[in-house]
């Protein structure tokens, strides 16, 4: 009898349903703070700075202007993607890679400088930032297997150095009266990825890549090796629990150097993705980490922590990013979205609460018509 | 070497503050990520007090508003990460990552609203407060006496104090090691962990209003305060979560950190002829390395970083 009824609240049991569930509120509970602080700094424009930041690339009436800015925004987003499988890969082995960041920063460094330094055509590039980056989530996880460093602030640490390092390293491709690094396509135009056609689908955005494919694809990989794998069970085993998995006979610290190394290359082909279309040159004398790191961990959060959940959050979250330069400058600032983000990933942590209350009351309602059921055979 | 001394201590005071703060919260059994978050919150706070202000107020006056200006908010900040934490049972990693991006966002957005309403084409994040800030400092023969040091190290003794001779502290400590033996004595788990919670965001709000007063007379809030809630942190698990060998570990640091700032004063340290940069990757080089050397043998509370759950066994 209660089986029955337990499979009658089916779909709102299902926990991928509850997860999106989740999600959507927390984008709507983040939307409405951000109005709320809109509100409260102007009254006046509150409503359509937050349409500008909705709206995004929507903001240009051209279609043609349109089409081109969604291709920039997707640029965006594939790197953002790659950040947020970086931090959520991790998180199922139970390690925090707040470090995504930093591993994105040394990427940009290993590509942007085979690229404008060593004039190395584009996959030589991408493969040294995979490469290095991976190599520094490794020392994290290294760190964290040998030494029992908490991987969260030596992430941190490794931010730092990582951003002063390739800060000294880029110097040297510099454009002479800038503080920018050259553009690849002046100096190398072999750097850059190959378009495929695709940027004519944009109204000829050229930054508009392979790497938007290769990015989903990637994404869908993670899924096959975390769900289908043997390798991707293992390094689940042991995050769930180091001790069992040692007993069971994995080697639970290479398990967790592997997940370090694998999450800091997913960051680090994010930033080849992105530094190799030429969209962007690096500012050799940044002070501050490059946001994309920290807002892949908003992504992979908004996403319930799934490869393919992450592919539409990464989207979302890059959408309010760069719409967040479209609101009035005269009133507001644009990092609204980012603390529109930010509550977004602080809010994100009351799902799993949320999940339990549903469930919760999904059990009291299954309890009164089972209560109901019973009353009415006995009559 | 006067120099060196003075932003030592400055910079040694402000991880003494924020390092206990996380000490506090740690004891409790939360795990405060989010100091860094908090640091900036409490400096944004401290800011705007001396910003306001008006530049007749005495020096002790000043002083007392300012200081309750950052601890206030760094406490209402930190409330955020208690809610969730404990009422909620959130991952705490997840929400204290969660406050360290709001903190830089909200001091962003507010301060460039408060700016460009001052005028519209000024967008800059930079609260200016080089006046009000001369209250904190007292000139002696060279050496720029910060009250902040004199108050750091009395908050460290009151740490002490507080933590191993005090029923307070002793039921902290319990609630972090073993809630719920702590609660079937009676303690109120609940209760003490948002105490924890409340006194790191007090101290480490206070601690971001001396860092941002450290040498300088206004303060970018883009730029947050660079990685310092983590370098406290270092600080904290170096110390491991002792509020005497915290202060220790917070000079050691501290010099570190001093030394990116004055290093061009030593003559054998310019002669090294070393780029600069790598001053500024030191504190962050160094605590890597101390941390690989005392992260073995943790003494890290035991139940920290797990929700309390009354009906656990």
């Amino acid at each position: 009898m209660n089986r029955a009824f337990g499979k009658k609240g089916g779909l709102l049991r299902n926990s991928g349903v509850q997860t999106v569930l989740g999600s959507l509120l927390c984008i709507l509970l983040g939307l409405l703070v951000g109005f709320i602080v809109l509100l409260i700094i102007n009254p006046g424009g509150a409503g359509e700075a937050v349409a500008a930041i909705l709206k995004n690339f929507l903001y240009y009436p051209s279609a043609v202007a349109a089409t081109k800015y969604f291709g920039t925004t997707l640029v965006k987003a594939s790197a953002l993607l790659m950040c947020s499988l970086s931090v959520l890969f991790a998180w199922k082995v139970g390690l925090f890679n707040i470090g995504a960041a930093g591993q994105y920063v040394i990427g940009s460094g290993a590509c942007l400088y085979l690229a404008l330094g060593l004039k190395m055509p584009w996959y030589i590039c991408l493969i040294a930032a995979v490469v290095a980056a991976g190599l520094v989530g490794a020392v994290s996880g290294f760190l964290k297997a040998y030494f029992n460093v908490n991987e969260v602030i030596s992430c941190i640490m490794l931010n730092w150095i990582g951003l002063y390092c390739v800060n000294m390293l880029l110097a040297q491709v510099k454009e002479q009266s800038t503080p920018y690094t050259r553009t690849i396509k002046s100096v190398n135009g072999g750097g850059l990825l190959p378009t495929l056609g695709l940027d004519k689908l944009f109204s000829n955005n050229e930054f508009v890549t392979v790497g938007l494919v290769l990015a989903v694809v990637i994404a869908i990989l993670v899924w096959i090796l975390l769900e289908k794998t043997k390798l991707g069970y293992e390094l689940k085993a042991t995050g769930f629990n180091k001790n069992a998995a040692k007993y069971c006979g994995m080697r639970e610290k290479r398990n967790i150097i592997l997940t370090m190394a694998i999450a800091g290359g997913l960051a680090g082909f994010g930033a080849g993705i992105f530094y190799l279309t030429g969209i962007e040159q690096w500012m050799v004398q940044q002070t501050s980490v490059p946001a994309m790191g920290f807002n892949g961990i908003a992504a992979a959060f908004l996403g319930g922590t799934h490869p393919l959940g992450a592919i539409f959050s990464s989207y979302f979250i890059q959408h309010i990013t760069s719409g967040g330069t479209y609101v009035d400058t005269t009133m507001y600032s644009s990092q609204i979205s980012d603390l529109i983000s930010a509550f977004i990933i602080y809010l994100c942590g009351f799902v799993l609460f949320f999940k339990v209350w549903l469930n919760k009351r999904l059990d009291k309602r299954d309890e009164k018509l089972a209560a109901k059921g019973q009353k009415g055979g006995e009559a | 070497m006067l120099l060196l001394i003075q932003y030592t201590l400055i910079f040694a005071s402000v991880l003494v503050l924020v390092a206990l703060g996380g000490c506090f919260s740690e004891h409790g059994g939360v795990i405060n990520i989010g100091l860094e978050g908090i640091m900036v919150i409490g400096a944004l706070g401290g800011a705007l007090m001396m910003k306001y202000l008006p530049a007749v107020t005495s020096a002790p006056l000043m002083i007392l508003c300012v200081i309750l200006g950052s601890v206030l908010a760094g406490m209402v900040f930190s409330l955020l990460l208690g809610v969730a934490a404990i009422r909620f049972n959130a991952d705490q990693t997840l929400v204290g990552t969660a406050l360290n991006l709001m903190g830089p966002a909200i001091a962003v957005v507010l301060v460039r609203a408060i700016n460009t309403a001052e005028s519209v084409d000024n967008v800059s994040s930079t609260v200016a407060y080089g006046e009000a800030k001369k209250a904190f400092l007292v000139n002696i023969g060279g050496f720029e006496f910060n009250w902040f040091m004199l108050i750091a190290l009395l908050i460290l003794i009151a740490s002490y104090i507080v933590l191993y001779k005090t029923k307070f502290g002793l039921r902290l400590c319990a609630c972090g090691e073993h809630p719920q033996a702590a609660d079937s004595v009676g303690i109120n788990v609940y209760k003490m962990r948002y105490a924890g919670v409340l006194i790191s965001g007090a101290l480490g709000g206070l601690g971001g209003l001396v860092y941002i007063t450290a040498g300088v007379s206004e303060w970018k809030f883009e730029n947050g305060v660079a990685g310092f809630g983590f370098l406290a942190l270092a600080v904290m698990i170096f110390g491991q979560w002792k509020p005497v060998n915290i202060g220790l570990a917070a000079v050691l640091f501290g010099l570190f950190r001093a030394l990116s700032n004055v290093y061009t004063g030593f003559d054998a340290l310019v002669a090294l002829n070393l780029p600069s940069t790598l001053y500024n990757m030191l504190p962050y080089i160094i605590s890597l390395l101390v941390l690989i050397f005392v992260s073995k043998k943790s003494r890290a509370p035991k139940a920290e970083g797990i929700p309390y759950d009354k009906g656990q066994r």
